[in-house]
């Protein structure tokens, strides 16, 4: 069933209500979100599935808010990623020397958040979900292909587009042009959509790379999520099913670039003074992968029959794992505003709705990106007199503010107004 | 006025006449252009009157809750509610004195292929030879522009079916909107030409209900502006902006 039953005899080419620029987990789950709200969509991605959906695509492992998951849950993707889904039941942030976790048991700089204190029992919520980009990706593709409001072209490049009154009509790689009421850019940091718009973007690089990489240790790790500040940059070990973890280790770019080149067996010497020895002995799993970092926000998420979302129009220190998580936050929010739009009758695009959109995320997400920043200045910082303050807990009663903040965040979304698939509630009329 | 009778694609409709009018529509229709205005009261002018048309027709939840029901949208303009109603099902005829407007009403109806009928037209005139009552009737900020407030109210009564709803919108006459709405939206915030309102000519809520006695009236309901949100939302104030609905009995 398409929204306008009635036949659009001026209209030659083919319309649907939202084009979205890019089929990332963003797209993907705004994809599902506008047609669950009775929308008809089309998404392109530029990548070939073959690539995306392959086992080591990307070595990323996200930790996802509870928020979120209620959402993908209210999307129906419940059943694709509940047997990937590593529960955290506690996190430990630690102001480290290289030595691991394990090493100086509990000390002063030590912050704990524990599921139990917030939800006890055995099935009480967890802070949060650890799942593997490929997961994600396939049930999202799955659930989107199943999806018949959905028209999923991929690999397929955005070219251009132009806005007008009546609508957006978007040119393809393949010479198509399709009209929309609204154009949604999740096209990711180097956005398309937004340059095309004439939206800003302000920011700074780190002079960092992520190394990400997948191990296998020999204990039980029992949901335990660590984030470790060594002098170079944040280390994460995050738990995955099984006895597995994802971590993120971050250096400076020429140390990366080594860390991501060296045989295995030298990486994993280099890896294991960090990692600490509380798991039992460690083995890679798959490749390394490494993401430089940066920080870019757009300075709008609006423009005439365009919205941007996620990455595309934020991109933040990934230090509390709030990327994809503040991205689908965005995702909630403008489905809601655009449904709502339609749902009095508006033009997907109608002003009103997407200012409500901008209104709703944007400070959120401006604070997002300011407090990564400060968060990771304040411990990514070897000065000795820092060091020494913060070692006697002087520091870390500032850090502990903004460290409670996030994982509070983190844990749960306690921002005001939540968006309704945020509550896990549905859209559907 | 059927489903059927409503044409996609209406023979009176020469291409050379949507050229010359896309350009208004694009005037009327540009979220910052002159009716930008307008279109920031659409959501909640818009929602009230899906709401009480749902639940007047005891219509249920979906994408299209007035499938089949018939309107009559006076003083339409550039079809600013007139389109939403046919995209909420309705098969809907807008009315407005301006050829200009209905013509940039056509331009954007056949651009987005949505099955509204536009006519240059008076209530009046409608009334006179008898044209067929609609099931609902909405007249959104147009009474504070007529020149005589009781035969246009009488004129739109006949358009009402027996059981049929009428919704209305406008300024009211009080001091507040003297300084507020003329004021501000005409001088300050440059929403309307100057000029576009006389104080003389707002109306209160109570001279409608008491011109049409006929009518079922529920209280009228207020619509205030956040300057801030830069956005409307419904209010019990109805000093300023107010939204009213009136069954007609069957
Ligand atoms: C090391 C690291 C660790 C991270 N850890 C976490 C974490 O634990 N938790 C978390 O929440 N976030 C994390 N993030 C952030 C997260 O990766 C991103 O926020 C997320 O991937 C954003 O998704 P997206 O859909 O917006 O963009 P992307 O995933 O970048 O997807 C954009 C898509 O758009 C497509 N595209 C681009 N241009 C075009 C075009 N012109 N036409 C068609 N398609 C186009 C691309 O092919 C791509 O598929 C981390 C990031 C890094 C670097």
């Amino acid at each position: 069933m398409t929204l306008r039953s009635s036949p659009r005899s001026f209209t030659a080419q083919p319309r649907s209500d939202v084009f979205i620029s890019g089929g990332g987990p963003a797209g993907q789950t705004l994809a599902l979100a506008l047609a669950q709200g009775g929308l008809s969509v089309a998404m392109a991605d530029a990548q070939p599935p073959a690539e995306t959906l392959a086992e080591h695509f990307d070595g990323r492992a996200f930790a996802i808010a509870f928020a979120n998951m209620r959402m993908w849950k209210a999307l129906g993707l419940g059943e694709a990623l509940a047997p990937h889904a590593q529960r955290i039941e506690k996190i430990v942030v630690a102001d480290g020397r290289i030595g691991g976790p394990a090493r100086d048991g509990v000390s002063l700089s030590h912050l704990f958040f524990d599921r139990e204190e917030i939800a006890p029992g055995a099935d009480g919520e967890a802070l949060g979900y650890m799942l593997e980009y490929r997961h994600i990706r396939r049930a999202l593709d799955q659930a989107v292909r199943a999806e018949p409001r959905i028209r999923f072209l991929a690999p397929m490049t955005v070219e251009g587009f132009e806005a007008g009154p009546a609508g957006v009509s978007v040119r393809l790689a393949s010479g198509e042009t399709i009209a929309s009421d609204l154009l949604v850019g999740a096209d990711g940091r180097k956005s398309f959509v937004r340059r095309k718009a004439g939206v800003d973007v302000v920011g700074w690089p780190y002079p960092v790379t992520a190394v990400v990489a997948t191990v296998r240790h020999e204990k039980p790790h029992g949901g335990v999520a660590h984030e470790l500040f060594l002098p170079a940059g944040p280390f994460a070990i995050l738990p995955l099913t099984g006895h597995r973890a994802n971590i993120v280790w971050v250096e400076k770019h020429k140390a990366a670039q080594a860390l991501l080149a060296m045989r295995e067996e030298d990486f994993l010497a280099e890896l294991r003074p960090r990692f600490g020895d509380f798991l039992g002995a460690l083995s890679l799993e798959g490749p390394r992968f490494g993401y430089p970092l940066s920080l870019q926000l757009a300075t709008a998420m609006i423009a005439p029959r365009t919205a941007l979302v996620a990455d595309a129009a934020h991109g933040v220190h990934p230090i509390a794992g709030q990327g994809l998580n503040i991205g689908l936050k965005d995702v909630a929010a403008l489905a809601e505003c655009v449904v709502d739009s339609m749902a009095a009758g508006l033009d997907a695009a109608d002003p009103s709705g997407l200012e409500r959109y901008q209104r709703w995320r944007r400070v959120d997400n401006v604070s997002m990106a300011a407090a990564t920043d400060v968060f990771d200045r304040l411990f990514s910082n070897d000065n000795l007199g820092l060091r020494v303050a913060r070692r006697t807990g002087l520091a870390l009663v500032n850090a502990i503010g903004p460290a409670r903040r996030f994982f509070m965040r983190f844990a749960g979304g306690a921002e005001g107004a939540l968006p309704k698939l945020l509550r896990g509630e549905s859209l559907a009329a | 006025m059927t489903q059927e009778k409503a044409p996609l694609q209406s023979p009176s409709i020469d291409p050379a006449e949507l050229a010359k009018f896309a350009a208004l529509a694009a005037e009327w229709w540009a979220p910052d252009g002159a009716f930008a205005a307008l279109h920031r009261m659409s959501p909640v002018r818009m929602g009230f009157v899906r709401d009480r048309a749902m639940s007047h027709f005891q219509r249920p939840q979906g994408r299209r809750p007035l499938d089949g029901l018939t309107a009559y949208d006076i003083g339409c303009g550039g079809g600013l509610a007139s389109l939403p109603l046919a995209r909420l099902g309705a098969a809907v005829e807008g009315i407005d004195a301006s050829p200009e407007a209905i013509g940039a009403a056509r331009a954007q109806a056949a651009a987005l292929g949505l099955p509204a009928v536009f006519s240059v037209d008076a209530v009046e005139a409608m009334a006179a030879r008898g044209a067929k009552p609609a099931d609902l009737v909405i007249a959104l900020e147009i009474i504070e522009h007529v020149a005589d407030l009781r035969s246009f109210l009488e004129a739109i009564e006949a358009l009402v079916r027996p059981g049929g709803l009428l919704i209305l919108s406008s300024i009211n006459r009080t001091a507040k909107a003297r300084a507020l709405a003329i004021m501000a939206a005409e001088r300050l915030l440059r929403w309307a030409p100057e000029g576009t309102h006389e104080f003389e000519k707002l109306v209160k809520p109570e001279e409608i209900t008491s011109a049409l006695p006929g009518f079922a009236w529920e209280k009228p309901v207020g619509m205030s502006y956040s300057v801030l949100d830069r956005s409307w939302r419904l209010s019990a104030d109805v000093s300023m902006n107010y939204l009213l609905a009136g069954a007609r009995p069957g």
